[in-house]
């Protein structure tokens, strides 16, 4: 198989998303502040939505249904990351502070 | 077959020959658009500043939307543009410049084992998932359709549509909530 027609092979894809997914979950555990975690966390769902996409290309008998899951999979991103950056700003507004090692007034 | 043998100036391109130039340039750029993902990506986990993080995040969708064009959907692939770069990119640089001044602390990771861990987990993932997507073989099932826009259109307001007014309605109350959220405590 040439390196040339890669974009016509279901692996490709799939190690892509792998590879994107393993980032995000690298993002997740380092990162110190909510904003990089939440970065992470769109790498994630990135990842995800190109699985979809890619059985929905490769295998599918439908292929309208994995376009339109990837779409609500979008809808909910975009509502995850608002509700996720006004819950950061209000955290640095009560603490000043987006930091996650700072936040640990639950810790017991 | 070989451009070279065909004569006169022009002889070259025959159909077939256009094809092949045609299929080489598109894996060319396909390999172009999986490099621009896989850097936005390292740049948007591994930045030390969050507003290059962020930068590597957009350039990172530009690729996926480029991938999703490779997957048969360029309706998908403008929805990506649309909605990632440009409304959650900016969403979250507007909350960088609110709510994570660039002097803060450093943003890299926490501790000395913190690094090396994260990166034993998340290959130790990456490498799980490669391996099952390399060893299954997957049941290809003959299309029924070629999944057209239009078709897209007419199954979410059919099969779907209790799902997209659901979303619609999860839409509005994050808008709502994320407002209430972010402006509880402002008067203070």
């Amino acid at each position: 198989m040439s390196i040339l027609s890669l974009h016509n092979n279901l692996t490709t894809y799939l190690i892509l998303a792998a590879v994107l997914f393993g980032m995000g979950i690298y993002g997740l555990v380092t990162r110190r502040t909510l904003v990089g975690m939440l970065i992470a966390s769109e790498l994630i769902l990135a990842a995800a939505s190109i699985n979809f996409m890619a059985f929905n290309r490769f295998t599918a008998p439908d292929p309208t249904v994995g376009q339109i899951f990837a779409l609500f999979i979008m809808a909910i991103a975009a509502a995850e990351a608002a509700i996720g950056l006004s819950i950061t700003i209000a955290v640095y507004r009560n603490y000043k502070t987006v930091d996650t090692e700072d936040i640990v007034d639950l810790k017991g | 077959m070989n451009p070279t043998e065909a004569s006169g100036i022009l002889g070259f391109i025959t159909a077939d020959g256009l094809a092949g130039y045609a299929d080489a340039a598109a894996g060319i750029v396909f390999l172009i658009m999986l490099a621009i993902t896989v850097i936005g990506g390292i740049i948007a986990c591994n930045a030390e500043r969050l507003v290059r993080a962020v930068a590597g995040l957009a350039l990172c969708f530009l690729g996926v939307a480029a991938i999703y064009y490779y997957l048969n959907s360029p309706f998908l692939a403008m929805m990506q543009m649309l909605i990632y770069i440009g409304a959650v990119c900016i969403t979250i640089a507007f909350a960088i410049m609110l709510a994570a001044p660039e002097d803060s602390k450093k943003t890299g990771p926490s501790g000395a084992l913190s690094g090396p861990l994260g990166l034993v987990t998340a290959g130790l993932v990456t490498i799980g998932m490669i391996g099952l997507a390399v060893n299954t073989t997957f049941e290809v099932l003959p299309k029924i359709n070629m999944g057209e826009v239009k078709l897209i259109g007419i199954k979410l307001l059919t099969t779907y549509s209790m799902v997209f007014e659901l979303v619609s309605i999860v839409l509005l109350i994050a808008i709502i909530g994320s407002l209430i959220i972010a402006r509880h405590g402002r008067s203070k």
